[in-house]
């Protein structure tokens, strides 16, 4: 969305294609530097998600707040953080969004309503409903999105948070990224997502999580029931990882082929970018456009990011607490 | 030109790793972040892409090449338009001179002179430890994220599934509390579960279930109850995990009556202390460490060894300075050892390898000889286990104090993700061996 604010010229449709693109390409790009070893420790990469935070963000306005969980560079990017802040993040840098601190994992933007970035499954969750409360409390109308993943929905804290969201009438925006794969892990899956919010007598749907424009009709709906004093909504917005868990992991578990299937008849970009351009909403050479300044974005904030410098060694002791 | 595609490296403490797959062929076009290879360390699979459009003009090294290097060129990749290399069958994939010996096993002292002794891993000693105590009780049950099928997220658990069975070895969702509480009740009731945590952090989400459930009970019901279970996996530092995966738990465990705690460096005590704990009628912390896992140590044949808790081991004999710690503390320890003797200090290393009980005895016994003492732990300084054997040796051998004792720690911070910084957070061999320096008034 800032993006757009940003100055990019597309609006509507054609912004949605863009903001995607820009997530791809950027993950695309962490994943190398990764590879690298210019990027350390845990990388949870975005890769096929893409349309699930973008078509919410389609809906959010000004005042708006999120949190999610450690797979969060594209919630950053859709709520307009500086890609360069991001990618400095990674390569752990003094100019990074946590000042090099924190990593992939653990970043923050007070500024743009986003509240991490956090390393442990399920305890954004409590915390968004958390910051829910403070806007109800502030009577204003914002909503607060609060995204985890379909395994993180198994954590205890979870469903005691659906109860106090329903009593206390709070304003958050579940959104449950079900991505098929938790992990590596050999759990099978656990019973219907939804059906545990509804429990709790909180509104639900579910959408395509690979078609924006669904997810953005169904955000639509869930963010004017939540505007409107009416309490909690839970989405569960069905998607796909392209890539292993994290880096380190080679997805075993499922075929390449398989991965390849859903790449090559779901993807939410190229079908978008089919549909964008068999409705003549837009030619050729405003996508390649688009994939031209994307490619310059992404590389523009590598190359800062490889530049920039560490965070000094009296940095080790600042921002424990609010006296140091 | 053709550019030279290098080994990448997974992680900063990676130094060399398998190349188990190329999925592109000499000759085929490559386009940026085409998925070109596949390569395997002990730990982990990374999927490696092209960073440039291209072709592939030659393969330098083959898959299924085990102990590549890092950096080593694997291959070659032609801009669009070159001619290939012409081939060239004496080229080889250049090896790489080995760095430091950090990863060549470290003789553990003790063992009797002539006994053989070949290397020994730590994850491999605990997997040992973890099948023999399986095949030896079938009580013994094991749960956890990602255990079974998967064999544990650090391999830890490889092959127990084929071995015992989904029934005694049970892959859980990701639901500490509960499957923390699962296993005490199963313990209550008479097995014996060991209880994995992906990462020591996550063991936060089950802390009252440790502590209130486990920890108590036995006391609680005037010895009524046991609760023979023990709660395992990595904990402290890792390579840059960040503030929310690495953190040391050992002195926060350590401060529980009822819990009993290890924390070992060398891989015979890995074994050895594992099957203690799964054999104890009462709840143990087993703690390990993501960064020793792939440590080998020379040891002998080990069999059922089994190492008693709260008996400190001693690496190393010395008359000037007692430097005591535990778990890759240790480590930081002998290599101080070394440098120190380089000055002419003889400095005595204890491993505590048990914190509760924790052997005091050894430890007064080290700081009467020498009249010195120098703490070395990972974790936070207030509360620490060090500032515990201050107090304590302040107490039990003030006089034979030659210098207040000193206590190295990790940084009185949350531990930061980039390199630099996280590499001052923990303590360095020059931070003991100035320590020393300080003690000895030297
Ligand atoms: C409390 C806790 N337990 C375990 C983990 C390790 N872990 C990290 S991600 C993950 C899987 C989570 O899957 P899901 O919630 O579906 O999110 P996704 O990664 O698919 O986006 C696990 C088990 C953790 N970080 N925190
Ligand atoms: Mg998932």
């Amino acid at each position: 969305m800032t993006a757009r604010e940003e100055g990019a010229p597309e609006s509507g449709d054609v912004g949605l294609y863009r903001d995607m693109l820009l997530i791809r390409r950027f993950e695309e790009k962490a994943g190398q530097l990764y590879g690298m070893g210019l990027v350390g420790g845990f990388c949870h990469l975005y890769i096929g998600q893409e349309a699930v935070v973008t078509g919410m963000e389609a809906v959010a306005r000004e005042g708006d707040q999120r949190i999610t969980s450690y797979r969060g560079h594209g919630h950053m990017l859709a709520a307009g953080i500086d890609p360069g802040a991001i990618m400095a993040e990674l390569l752990g840098r003094e100019t990074g969004a946590s000042r090099g601190k924190g990593g992939s994992m653990h970043m923050f933007s007070p500024e743009h309503g986003f509240w991490g970035g956090h390393g442990i499954v399920g305890a954004q969750v409590p915390i968004g409903a958390g910051i829910a409360l403070a806007e109800k409390t502030r009577r204003t109308n914002n909503v607060t999105f609060v995204y985890f993943g379909d395994a993180a929905a198994d954590q205890g804290q979870v469903a005691e948070t659906y109860r106090l969201a329903a009593l206390l009438s709070l304003p958050c925006l579940f959104v449950i990224e079900n991505n098929s794969y938790p992990g590596p892990s050999a759990a099978p899956r656990g019973p219907q997502l939804l059906e545990r919010a509804r429990a709790y007598g909180i509104e639900t749907a579910a959408v395509d999580g690979m078609d924006v424009r669904a997810v953005r009709e169904a955000a639509d709906v869930a963010a004017l029931h939540v505007r409107a004093g009416k309490g909690p909504y839970a989405i569960e917005a069905r998607t796909y990882r392209y890539r292993g868990h994290s880096m380190a992991d080679p997805a075993k578990y499922r075929t390449r082929e398989e991965a390849s299937r859903v790449r090559a008849t779901r993807d939410p970009i190229e079908s978008l970018r089919e549909r964008l351009l068999g409705e003549g909403a837009v030619t050729e050479e405003v996508l390649r456009a688009i994939d031209r300044e994307v490619k310059d974005i992404v590389s523009a904030a590598a190359d800062a990011a490889r530049e920039a410098p560490a965070p000094e060694p009296e940095a080790l002791h600042l921002h424990v607490t609010a006296e140091a | 030109m053709a550019t030279e595609i290098r080994m990448p490296a997974l992680s900063p403490a990676m130094e060399e790793g398998r190349l188990a797959r190329w999925f592109v062929a000499e000759g085929d076009a490559v386009q940026e972040g085409d998925v070109i290879a596949e390569i395997e360390t002990d730990k982990a699979t990374l999927e490696f892409e092209a960073v440039a459009a291209g072709r592939l003009g030659k393969i330098l090294v083959p898959e299924g090449t085990a102990s590549v290097k890092v950096d080593t060129p694997i291959a070659l990749l032609m801009a669009p338009g070159d001619t290939p290399a012409p081939a060239s069958p004496a080229r080889r994939a250049p090896v790489a001179a080995p760095r430091a010996t950090r990863n060549a096993a470290m003789r553990e002292p003790g063992w009797e002179a002539g006994v053989h002794l070949a290397p020994l891993i730590v994850r491999e000693a605990l997997r040992d430890a973890l099948t023999e105590e399986m095949s030896r009780d079938e009580a013994v049950i094991v749960i956890g994220e990602e255990v079974a099928a998967a064999e544990g997220p650090y391999r830890v658990t490889q092959g127990l599934l084929d071995r015992f069975g989904s029934a005694r070895v049970i892959d859980v969702p990701v639901t500490e509390a509960a499957f923390a509480g699962l296993g005490i009740g199963a313990a209550f009731a008479g097995l014996r579960p060991v209880v994995e945590f992906m990462n020591f952090s996550f063991a936060l989400q089950a802390m009252d279930q440790i502590v209130n459930s486990a920890a108590k009970t036995r006391y609680m019901s005037g010895g009524a109850v046991s609760c023979p279970i023990v709660f395992r996996g990595p904990n402290g530092a890792a390579g840059r995990v960040g503030a929310q995966h690495a953190q040391c738990f050992a002195a926060w465990m350590a401060h529980v009556p009822g819990l009993a705690v290890a924390y070992p460096y060398a891989a015979s005590d890995a074994k050895g202390l594992l099957k203690a704990a799964i054999r104890s009628d009462d709840p143990v912390v087993f703690l390990e460490n993501e960064r020793l896992y792939g440590r080998s140590f020379d040891a002998p044949e080990l069999g059922d060894h089994v190492v008693p808790f709260g008996q400190a081991r001693i690496w190393r004999e010395g008359a000037d300075v007692t430097l005591v710690g535990y778990g890759p503390a240790v480590g930081t320890m002998l290599e101080a050892a070394d440098a120190l003797a380089d000055e002419g200090v003889a400095a005595e290393v204890i491993d505590l390898r048990t914190l509760r009980p924790l052997d005091h005895a050894t430890v007064l016994e080290g700081v009467r000889k020498t009249h010195r003492c120098v703490t070395v732990e990972e974790g936070w300084p207030q509360g620490g286990i060090g500032e515990h054997l201050a107090a304590v040796i302040m107490r039990e051998a003030f006089d034979w104090l030659d210098a207040p004792v000193a206590c190295v720690a990790g940084s009185d911070v949350p531990m930061p993700y980039a390199e630099t910084l996280e590499a001052l957070a923990l303590p360095r061999a020059e931070d003991v061996v100035e320590a020393a320096r300080r003690v000895s008034y030297r």
